[in-house]
């Protein structure tokens, strides 16, 4: 994650929406602390998002989790505003999204955003390779390299042969592949995922993962991926932020939800998470004292694997390095499996 | 009590006056436009005046080739092209080919001409609710409207032929075609459309990659609609000069002819049945990607 900070960053700032006839009329009152129940039950109106602030690094993957009603596919259409925010910023790169007129929104988002549906939203007249292409077809690229494009992602996705079939001839990890190369084919330097894999059978989505986590790899774009699995958000943001009734109940690294969880409700969550495979060996080493002991241990590795590396070689202490490999830290056997099984406390940290 | 039992209607004399006042109005508004819009449907005039030389005076049996060359095209399908030959044979051997091939230049240059105005118009009604609110009480009006009624101002206008027949059949026969327009855009997937959306489609790519493809069956079976209404006002038409097959109904139905009437009234169901099969097989084949499915 050294080069994270590349790419083009999103910041939103005091965002605000009020679904209903008429928003402007209240948002003093919501911005002056009326509840959304307040709003819904006296003046018929929806608190969609309240004062969101996040500020999203380029090049890395930002989830936004929440269950359904949270307002997280509310929030990913304010970036390339599908939906008009009733007050608030939306910075994308030096750009206020928000204040852009008609023809600078379509520029922006032919050229800096790609969108990946929940439901696919393919075109079903059209093939495979004519999906892929639309992004770049709309933006009038000679037809030859929209197709030189389009068939290098049909294939990095897996679609090899596939190009002149018609979507409703794919299943749906199929699909969603062509959606996801469509994304690819605009090559825009921020990926928008509302939900991408949420509609796939369980390994088709660990899959689906797995191909944009190896993706991102070589592609370092800014992911905003909207999700209401705690399981995929840990799996696959850099940074998450948790979305609860329309506003921010917590964010940071998926270190920082699982070890500190804010409030009742993201210990709830996090209380089924499989810590060993989220928290990395820097949230449980100690200070150097010292010469570094045992075996050496990278940066950022999650502790079941450290832990099974220590084990295997019946180490009870290693030493934790960084890119470079100069040691950092110093981990011991004991901790390491206590953080793994037992939650750090977080039951009294969020008390 | 008298009110109760007579309704009380508008005073005669007023109502007189009223309808007279209407009818002059009109009158003069004819007398002094007439020749504008005579002018204005000169191309018009000329268009059908073409289709219809062109299909009376070709030899016959390159007309057969070339409807049957269409519905192959528009069908592929060996059944329907045969049907539609045989149906033209049978049309032609009971003596009515003259006739039947006026009637089809009229139901060809009145189904163009709603499709050339229905879909616009249509295309505006999808994407207004205003338009949407303003039209559809017009387009109930006319599709209720006995069609007599219609060639009442018609005739005033134009005077009685081809043109105005044509443009009272036109009129009968555009709602359909206004109306599933309509339907077929609004029916379009709002997920499609956000997906166009997202990539920064401006209006027209949005209207020519998205919606209307997607609309097009609707729009497909909007035009089948159209043209077995123009059919249905054939007769009808015949009463202010039309030619063709409604012309020996009218004067079957004057004279208790029964043979002439049903004769004729089989060759326009024939043709009816042709341009039903042929369109409905086109419409089909433009969902073709919906026929394979992933199993």
């Amino acid at each position: 994650m050294a080069d994270q900070h590349t790419g083009i960053g999103i910041n939103i700032r005091n965002l605000y929406k009020i679904f209903g006839a008429n928003p402007d009329a209240y948002i003093d009152a919501v911005k002056g602390g009326m509840t959304k129940t307040e709003l819904n039950d006296k003046h018929n109106h929806v608190l969609g998002l309240k004062d969101i602030n996040i500020d999203m690094p380029g090049g890395g993957i930002q989830v936004v989790m929440g269950l359904s009603g949270s307002g997280k596919s509310t929030l990913i259409r304010h970036i390339n505003r599908l939906i008009d925010p009733t007050a608030g910023e939306v910075i994308v790169g030096d750009d206020d999204v928000v204040k852009m007129n008609e023809n600078e929104l379509r520029e922006f988002r032919r050229h800096k955003t790609a969108m990946v549906f929940q439901k696919f939203a393919l075109l079903p007249h059209r093939t495979v390779l004519e999906n892929t292409v639309y992004g770049l077809e709309i933006q009038g690229i000679p037809r030859e390299e929209q197709e030189k494009q389009a068939r290098r992602w049909i294939s990095r996705v897996g679609l090899d042969g596939f190009e002149d079939n018609y979507p409703n001839q794919l299943s749906g990890g199929m699909q969603q592949r062509v959606g996801l190369a469509r994304a690819l084919t605009n090559d825009a330097p921020i990926l928008l995922m509302d939900e991408a894999f949420s509609a796939l059978d369980p390994l088709i989505r660990m899959d689906m993962q797995t191909v944009l986590l190896d993706l991102q790899k070589e592609i370092r774009k800014t992911v905003v991926f909207i999700t209401h699995d705690l399981d995929e958000a840990l799996r696959l943001g850099d940074r998450i932020a948790i979305l609860r009734d329309g506003e921010v109940v917590q964010q940071g690294t998926k270190q920082e939800i699982v070890l500190r969880p804010a409030d009742e409700y993201i210990s709830s969550f996090v209380r089924e998470v499989n810590r060993g495979r989220v928290i990395s060996v820097d949230m449980v080493m100690t200070p150097l004292s010292g010469e570094p002991q045992g075996m050496p241990i990278k940066t950022g590795t999650v502790l079941e694997v450290a832990a099974k590396k220590m084990t295997d070689s019946s180490a009870s202490f290693a030493h934790v390095t960084d890119a470079d490999g100069k040691p950092i830290g110093a981990l011991d056997i004991q901790e390491v499996i206590s953080a793994m099984v037992t939650p750090v406390d977080h039951e009294t940290v969020a008390a | 009590m008298d009110w109760l039992t007579e309704f009380p209607a508008m005073d005669t004399d007023r109502l007189t006056a009223l309808k007279k006042a209407i009818d002059l109005g009109f009158r003069n508004f004819t007398r002094a436009y007439g020749d504008v819009f005579e002018t204005a449907l000169y191309p018009v005039q000329w268009f059908m005046y073409r289709v219809e030389q062109l299909l009376t005076t070709s030899p016959w049996p390159l007309v057969i080739l070339a409807f049957a060359v269409i519905a192959w095209l528009a069908s592929r399908s060996w059944k329907i092209t045969i049907g539609v030959i045989i149906t033209l044979l049978l049309i032609g051997y009971f003596d009515m080919w003259e006739d039947t091939m006026k009637t089809v230049a009229m139901t060809v240059v009145a189904t163009i001409m709603a499709i050339i105005f229905g879909i616009p118009i249509g295309i505006l009604m999808g994407r207004s609710d205003r338009v949407q609110a303003v039209l559809n009480p017009i387009l109930d009006v006319m599709q209720t409207m006995p069609s007599f009624v219609y060639l009442i101002p018609v005739v005033m206008l134009l005077g009685i032929g081809r043109v105005p027949g044509l443009i009272a059949v036109m009129v009968y026969a555009i709602p359909p075609i206004i109306r599933l327009t309509n339907l077929g855009i609004r029916l379009v997937d709002k997920d499609v459309l956000e997906a166009a959306d997202a990539f920064g489609s401006s209006n027209w790519q949005r209207l020519k990659n998205v919606q209307m493809p997607l609309a097009l069956p609707t729009i497909m079976a909007g035009v089948n609609q159209t043209i077995m209404m123009a059919l249905a006002m054939v007769v009808v038409a015949s009463m202010i000069g039309v030619q063709g097959l409604g012309l020996p109904v009218l004067k079957a139905i004057a004279n208790q002819y029964f043979t002439l009437g049903i004769f004729n009234g089989l060759a326009i169901v024939g043709i009816a049945i042709i341009f039903d099969r042929t369109s409905q097989a086109y419409g089909k084949r433009l969902q073709k990607h919906l026929e394979v499915v992933h199993g």
